[in-house]
């Protein structure tokens, strides 16, 4: 097991050598220059430009500087951000933790709900409920992110008022923060009211987020129980007299929950996705939101950085992921 | 359902802003996260409004819902006969504000306003360069350096700057943001302690609202400043929520979360309008969205030419289409609410007819053309693409031929500076300080051909009125010369002027003494909630 994880975290750096020359490479591809973007319509004259281009080092050969990078990125230097002047990685932590808190509750609930949904259908296949369920993972699955998140906020914000419209907490609760999760502030605060207000805002976000991941889950789910239930020692166990809730839920949904974790694994890049558009509709101060107004300002020290930290999260939690499936199913065990 | 939506609406209005009863306190929901608090280092209105409008003063100040330059900081000013020194008189007793990161020791004087310009002038300055990539845009972009010869403190309550030419616009400059007044007392206590970023994280200012916390993309708060020297203002506090979504920003109002917003969905200004809740403000914005034709290529050489093209251009169904409503015909290259705004020159008529013969008369047929349309979303175009489209038809209605080109928006900026530029370019205009020489100079003036003036004309009679205004101090003979310019450029027709933009600002009813800023800036000095 050891010996495993260690070759695992060894690969990890290759990995990340290559994510850095993309995520390096990449933004650079993008027509633009930033230091044009700045100056917008007003311009600037040509000494001051390459006056500019010689402070932020860009006048330098790309490969001189790539390792240039590469050696800060070893100190733990992620740069500065060429539109706020702030480092890049203060950015990211001080973000992170509301992307991380409504993606963790997102796939919560769409484990939550798609798994149980999918083992429903699977049993049931071919009911109305099967196809009902199906039916409605589809229309999820095909949702376009932006336009159900309005319509959520016009319908239980505006017109039923059972929500607020956006943001993490009511402006009313002010209190510094110490976890970064609003959940467990709002608790540490010892302001009453503030924790029900940071769970009503978690609402629509999460529902939006969880939208996707949860048909997809659900959908796999059935089809890998649909698998597992034919198999031989499924009727056997069957055929001994084992309760069928004994069957479904340990003979068979244990079996069928490999290829699921998978599922959930990946999901991981899709929340991280899906989290740029839902950030935006709620005005939801995460890193999603960061990383396309970066993009569109060019500032490559933040795009560069920030592909970075999202990729090395993606890599840990794949990690995590392959380590599961030991537990769940022994034959893997490593 | 209409009745429903006013009921909800009033009822979150109600318990979430009946909390704050015992502070009176106004949300502002802000369109979008300032980029640091130190507005020198910045361009963008947003980082503005969080942060010179809201924190800071200047030595002179734009009178609050218009252009005219009024005392700030500076309780007078004089020029001298040659147009060279400028003495100002600063205010007395004028207080900074006390924080939980800063306690002022003394009063706003002189050295405060050394330390605000000289950080960004004098390049060994130890804040010149205090966070990395420091490049005082604003300060460079209105030539401030070629400009100023020497800032010198007389005594403690005056201040002179010595200019190396006479430059009537510059009063203007010292009220634009990034002439902003900080406190060097903090800034010095700030370097003591190793800290000298937190200049642009934590400010310290003299301003009607003094900073409190920030959580980025999130939320801003301030509390009033309750020594301001102009009045402590009738609100408590001041809250800007960051809502970068049109819609939900809207739904926010609607629902009471918060009491103003600005940048609405042109679409929805008339239902937004309809609401009994709700004012919407509104005003025209000091910008102007152009056609900017090369002069110096065959046949746009030619002013017949380029005014029978702009006689072929139907600028109504631009506004209808384009602007959907929210804007104006444009016929003179300065907005309206700008002083010298010549109101006697009338636009070219639509007149596709007229305009095919004109050409036809210049010997200029099956003429083919380039139209640049812009890749982003401006204040003065709001979809230049489709506004491109819209005098494509035009065009060749008189039987010209047009190819829209677009490029990547940095590109786009660089290659239509070109003086061998192929084509008619779409961009337009927002003024910094309300100078018509900001317009006039900067975008038509010889100088600036192969710059920022995108038709690279370059005309004798108007070069020299737009020169002689900048010399003089006085606005009269200044609007006079202006005026005179304006008559010239619509003679000569480098542009096809499009539109100027109108600005709304709804607002929930409750919400008084709130003025737009022509310049567009969202300030709230004097606004108070009744009850």
């Amino acid at each position: 097991m050891i010996r495993f994880l260690l070759s695992r975290l060894a690969l990890l750096i290759p990995t990340f050598i290559g994510v850095s020359i993309v995520a390096f490479s990449f933004i650079r591809l993008l027509p633009g220059d930033p230091i044009m973007l700045l100056a917008g319509e007003r311009g600037m004259s040509e000494e001051r430009y390459q006056e500019l281009q010689s402070a932020l080092g860009f006048d330098r050969p790309l490969v001189v500087q790539y390792f240039d990078y590469l050696l800060d990125l070893l100190q733990g230097d992620f740069g500065t951000s060429i539109v706020t002047k702030r480092p890049v990685l203060q950015e990211f932590l001080t973000l992170f933790p509301a992307t991380l808190e409504l993606s963790l509750c997102a796939i919560l609930l769409a484990v939550a709900i798609g798994v149980p949904v999918g083992v429903l259908a699977a049993v049931r296949r071919g009911s109305w409920l099967d196809q009902t369920v199906m039916g409605t993972a589809l229309v999820g699955y095909s949702m376009p992110i932006f336009w159900w998140g309005l319509l959520l906020i016009i319908l239980f914000s505006g017109v039923l008022g059972w929500t607020p419209v956006s943001g993490r907490i009511s402006l009313l609760y002010y209190f510094p923060q110490v976890t970064g999760f609003m959940l467990i502030d709002s608790l540490l605060s010892g302001q009453e009211g503030a924790f029900r207000s940071a769970v009503s805002h978690l609402v629509l976000p999460t529902i939006v987020l969880a939208t996707i991941p949860l048909a997809v889950i659900a959908r796999q789910t059935r089809s890998a129980m649909l698998e597992v239930l034919g198999e031989d020692y499924v009727r056997t166990a069957r055929a001994k007299g084992l309760p069928p809730a004994r069957v479904i839920g340990l003979h068979a949904l244990r079996n069928a929950l490999i290829p699921v974790i998978t599922t959930i694994g990946l999901q991981v890049g899709v929340l991280l996705a899906g989290a740029i558009l839902t950030e935006t509709i709620f005005s939801w101060p995460g890193i999603g939101k960061w990383m396309v107004d970066s993009v569109f300002k060019r500032d490559y020290a933040v795009v560069q950085g920030g592909l970075l930290l999202i990729a090395g999260i993606i890599m840990i939690v794949n990690l995590i992921v392959d380590l599961l499936y030991g537990l769940v199913n022994p034959r893997i065990r490593h | 359902m209409k009745a429903k939506v006013l009921f909800a609406a009033a009822l979150l209005g109600a318990t979430m802003l009946s909390g704050a009863a015992s502070a009176k306190t106004l949300v502002y929901c802000s369109e979008g996260s300032p980029e640091g608090f130190d507005p020198a280092l910045y361009t963008a209105g947003t980082t503005f409004d969080a942060s010179s409008k809201a924190v800071y003063n200047r030595l002179v100040q734009f009178e609050p819902g218009t252009t005219n330059v009024v005392p700030g900081l500076a309780e007078s000013w004089e020029v001298s006969e040659d147009g060279l020194e400028i003495t100002f008189r600063l205010r007395e007793g004028v207080k900074f504000h006390s924080t939980d990161f800063f306690t002022p020791s003394r009063d706003f004087n002189a050295d405060d306003v050394l330390f605000s310009f000289q950080r960004q002038l004098d390049e060994a300055h130890p804040y010149h360069a205090y966070v990395e990539g420091a490049s005082w845009e604003y300060f460079n972009a209105m030539s401030m350096p070629d400009l100023v010869e020497s800032i010198e403190k007389v005594d403690d309550m005056t201040v002179k700057f010595v200019l190396t030419r006479p430059e009537a616009p510059f009063i203007a400059n010292l009220a634009m943001d990034f002439a902003s007044i900080l406190s060097k007392e903090y800034a010095d206590q700030l370097a003591e302690g190793g800290r000298m970023s937190d200049l642009n994280q934590r400010p310290v200012g003299t301003g009607p609202f003094q900073f409190v916390a920030y959580q980025p993309d999130a939320v801003i708060r301030y509390r009033a400043h309750p020594d301001y020297w102009n009045g402590k203002q009738p609100i408590d506090d001041l809250v800007f929520a960051i809502t970068t979504d049109a819609s939900v920003r809207q739904q926010k109002l609607l629902a009471g979360e918060c009491h103003i917003m600005p940048y609405p969905n042109p679409a929805d200004i008339a239902s937004l309008k309809a609401n009994d809740q709700l004012t919407v403000m509104e005003q025209e914005g000091l910008n102007v969205g152009y056609l900017a034709y090369n002069t110096q290529q065959e046949p746009f050489d030619r002013a017949e030419v380029r005014k029978a093209l702009n006689m072929a251009i139907n600028k109504q169904a631009i506004l209808d289409a384009v602007f959907q409503g929210a804007g104006q015909i444009a016929k003179n290259p300065i907005p309206p609410t700008m002083w010298s705004y010549n109101e006697e020159i009338e636009d070219d008529p639509y007149d596709p007819e007229a305009a095919r013969k004109m050409l036809e008369e210049a010997g200029v047929t099956d003429l083919s053309m380039k139209v640049w349309a812009m890749p982003v979303q401006r204040p003065y175009n709001p979809n230049a693409r489709r506004m491109a489209e819209l005098i494509q038809e035009d065009f060749s209605k008189v039987g010209v031929n047009v190819e829209i080109v677009s490029y990547e928006w940095g590109e786009y900026l660089e290659r239509s500076k070109a003086v061998d530029r192929d084509g008619a370019v779409l961009l337009g205009w927002t003024g910094d300080n309300g100078d018509p020489d900001n317009f006039l100079a900067v975008l038509l003036g010889c100088d600036a051909v192969g710059g920022a003036n995108r038709a690279q004309w370059c005309n004798e009679e108007f070069d020299a009125l737009v020169q002689k205004a900048k010399t003089l101090s006085s606005q009269e003979e200044r609007a006079e010369l202006y005026r005179q310019a304006q008559v010239v450029f619509k003679r000569e027709a480098p542009w096809a002027t499009i539109a100027h933009s109108i600005v709304y600002m709804p607002m929930r009813k409750e919400v008084t003494g709130y003025k737009m800023d022509p310049l567009g800036g969202h300030a709230f000095e004097g606004v108070d909630l009744a009850e």
